[in-house]
């Protein structure tokens, strides 16, 4: 089967693409990317007034199955990242039970070719149970198809079991990903510590909780040369202490949500729970860090923490309700409104921190456009207009931080191996 | 009549609220000290005291209030609701609406649980302490207590001493104080301090004998030991001695400077004894502007002289 992409702009600073051109795919593999071109027979897809990206991967989504079905199943949660525009997701450990053997990696794998849309790449647990305390089959994971590891929510409150993680990551290549997160300091807090906490009463999580586990992390890192990847940063000295440690030349990569790059602590006016997250929303002056981060290229991706939950269990009080907003749907069209329209960001710069940069720091297989490689591509409607309603989610929950927004841009298309997961902005069944 | 409908947080009231409130509760203690203590103002009107917290004086004072003006009142707490079924906080609200009832008094556990309740009753919603977050008819009878003792609100300087961040009483009087054009002063070790206490509104300082002499009223702050993660200070005996209010420091204190508590007092902690029970103290005050303060405001929102015979 072949497929023509017709007249978009097709963008890829990997390969130092930026063009008006064609892309020509055929049976599943970019066979040319140029002006004119033609082809005997086949599809034509007219891609004028479109961006064409290579793939987009979240490096860090809750799929919740096994487990928590009723929140997001692996069918529903690829077919929200579909409509985002990914085409792969990588899928947090922490299920029911937690993804910690090589036989739960492999029920992932196996599930995701049964019922998914997007590629899924499972994250393993570090310790067995994320429970901190014994390494988890690390290598039978990896055989079954894991991409990186983390004890996401529940981080090692141990240094010298985080180390000797890092020293058995170490030995497979492999990426561990840490949600820093000081838990005695930020002991029971529900929003940033400061002037918020203070007005509406509600316990404090400082930036400090944060801070001495980035800075703990980038040392073990340094110590036993494994990669690191620090997930969802959201204070400006978290940035800065990844900023200084790139420059000494360790191995460490880092991820921002857009909520925390959009939302800050000022809209928690009242106690909306869909405005809960771990961490935090941080101050006006933590975002406008986290946006320059992005620009110099301190940050390495955007990652969505796509945190899907039941209205019965956020309509609670707010220090009761489960942290965490969802976010594959709404990331792209955030990054167009706030960053590329505004010209703060390029699309080659969304290339980098929605496409190679999640890929790189989790050591994914690149995806770049040109001939020869698997045709997983995502075509964006940068004019199109999307207004954020329940009724417009994939996703089996519609716990947004953004419901309600008027957003700029769209994904319209997305092929995975030759074959749409979305068409037309309709995720493809 | 009031500016608003709900009474959740001293942000919904304006100065002139609270001078209409306390002018209010001045003629129903006038009630309260008759032998019938009882008005027929809000007979036929509902009032629930849904209490998902352990209270003894806040709830036993509205239901004096409720009944002193004739409503209907019934409380709905905890132990005995359909909560401990595992019910939600909306569930609960829907239900109490679905039975018509005209004024909710709300104690609960978690900051925001009146907002909550506003969002899915018709009902009137007072609250009657949210978590650690507010707690607004205690600042009122507070308000009520030192102006009836002092003559007057405007420009009294008011110490408010010790747990600040576990304290929803300091979260609603230190901007009761400021709405009445009063100087609030927090006083407490900053292991008791909230993350912000600036924005509040009120003056901060770490040592009670050296703002002392300045001071027209000692709020003293029971120490929630329940509250605490960690203990925030080495001992009882070292917190008395720096922060507790004793006979030397009333001694050093303005002549004229009272001492309240909202209680219940930890004595030999915030408190000692012979404070607690010299002429001072206003503990039993407070107690008292409280039926006659939660009866203005149940009866000013239940719509005023409108609601039948005036007081």
């Amino acid at each position: 089967m072949a497929l023509l992409l017709k007249g978009g702009r097709v963008i890829d600073p990997e390969v130092g693409l930026d063009a008006v051109c064609d892309v020509l795919i055929r049976d599943g593999v970019i066979v040319e990317i140029g002006t004119d071109l033609k082809m005997a027979k086949g599809e034509t897809v007219d891609c004028a007034e479109k961006i064409v990206l290579p793939g987009l991967v979240d490096a860090h989504t809750h799929l919740r199955e096994p487990g928590q079905e009723y929140k997001e199943t692996i069918a529903s949660g690829t077919r929200a990242a579909a409509h985002g525009g990914f085409t792969a997701v990588c899928a947090m450990p922490n299920t029911d039970p937690v993804c910690d053997t090589g036989s739960k990696v492999r029920f992932i794998v196996e599930r995701a070719a049964d019922a998914g849309v997007v590629r899924v790449h499972p994250i393993g647990a570090v310790t067995k149970g994320q429970k901190g305390e014994g390494l988890a089959e690390i290598g039978d994971m990896l055989g079954e198809g894991a991409v990186a590891f983390s004890d996401d929510g529940h981080p090692i409150a141990s240094a010298g079991m985080t180390r000797v993680a890092m020293d058995y990551l170490k030995g497979f290549g492999a990426t561990l990903i840490s949600h820093a997160e000081e838990a005695e300091l930020s002991g029971g807090g529900v929003v940033n510590e400061g002037v918020v906490s203070t007005r509406l009463g509600l316990p404090g999580w400082p930036s400090a909780a944060e801070e001495v586990m980035v800075a703990r992390d980038i040392q073990l890192a340094e110590l036993t040369g494994c990669r690191l990847h620090l997930a969802h940063l959201s204070t400006a000295r978290s940035v800065e202490l990844v900023r200084e440690a790139k420059a000494r030349g360790i191995a460490v990569t880092c991820e921002v949500t857009p909520h925390h790059l959009f939302l800050d602590e000022d809209g928690l006016l009242g106690y909306d729970t869909n405005l809960k997250m771990n961490p935090p929303l941080r101050t006006a002056e933590d975002r406008a860090a986290l946006i320059e981060a992005l620009v110099d290229g301190t940050v390495d991706c955007i990652a969505t923490d796509h945190a899907p939950h039941a209205p019965h269990e956020k309509e609670l009080e707010f220090e009761l309700a489960p942290f965490g907003t969802t976010g594959l749907e709404t990331a792209l069209s955030l990054v167009n409104t706030h960053l590329v329209a505004t010209e703060k960001l390029s699309w080659a710069d969304v290339a980098r921190l929605m496409a190679h940069g999640p890929r790189a720091a989790l050591g994914l297989p690149p995806v770049t456009l040109e001939a020869g490689t698997t045709a997983d591509i995502t075509i964006v409607d940068p004019e199109a207009r999307v207004e954020v309603t329940r009724e417009w989610f994939y996703s089996n929950s519609c716990n947004s931080a953004f419901l309600g927004n008027k957003l700029l841009g769209k994904a319209s298309d997305v092929l995975i191996g030759g074959y749409f997961a979305l068409r037309n902005g309709k995720v493809v069944e | 009549m009031l500016s608003c409908k709900h009474i959740m947080t001293m942000d919904d009231l304006t100065p002139e609220d609270i001078v209409t409130i306390l002018d209010t509760a001045d003629s129903f203690k006038e009630v309260n000290e008759r032998r019938i203590k009882k008005l027929p103002t809000l007979r036929g009107r509902t009032v629930v005291n849904l209490f998902l917290e352990p209270s003894t004086r806040t709830r036993t004072s509205f239901e004096i209030a409720a009944k002193r003006l004739s409503a209907d009142g019934l409380n709905f707490t905890a132990s005995a609701s359909a909560t401990v079924k595992g019910e939600s906080l909306r569930d609960t609200a829907a239900t109490l609406s679905a039975m018509a009832c005209d004024l909710v008094v709300v104690r609960h556990k978690y900051a925001g649980a009146p907002q909550m309740l506003a969002e899915c009753m018709d009902a009137h919603i007072v609250n009657g302490g949210d978590g650690v977050n507010q707690h607004p008819t205690q600042a009122l009878l507070d308000l009520f207590t030192m102006r009836e003792k002092l003559g007057h609100l405007e420009g009294l300087t008011v110490g408010i001493v010790g747990d600040i961040c576990h304290s929803r009483v300091a979260g609603s009087l230190v901007p009761a104080l400021r709405k009445v054009g009063a100087r609030p002063i927090i006083i407490a070790p900053k292991t008791l301090m909230p993350a912000r206490p600036d924005i509040l509104g009120a003056e901060v300082a770490y040592s009670l004998d050296e703002v002392l002499p300045e001071l027209d009223v000692a709020y003293m702050l029971r120490v929630q030991f329940e509250r605490a993660a960690q203990m925030p200070f080495p001992s009882n005996r070292e917190y008395a001695r720096f922060y507790g209010m004793n006979a030397a420091r009333l001694g050093a204190a303005k002549p004229g400077m009272i001492v309240m508590h909202p209680g219940p007092m930890n004595r030999g902690v915030e408190i000692s004894s012979d404070v607690a029970d010299s002429p001072r103290s206003h503990v039993l005050d407070q107690v008292n502007a409280g039926v006659a303060v939660r009866m203005a405001v149940m009866y000013l929102l239940l719509g005023g002289a409108d609601s039948g015979a005036a007081a």
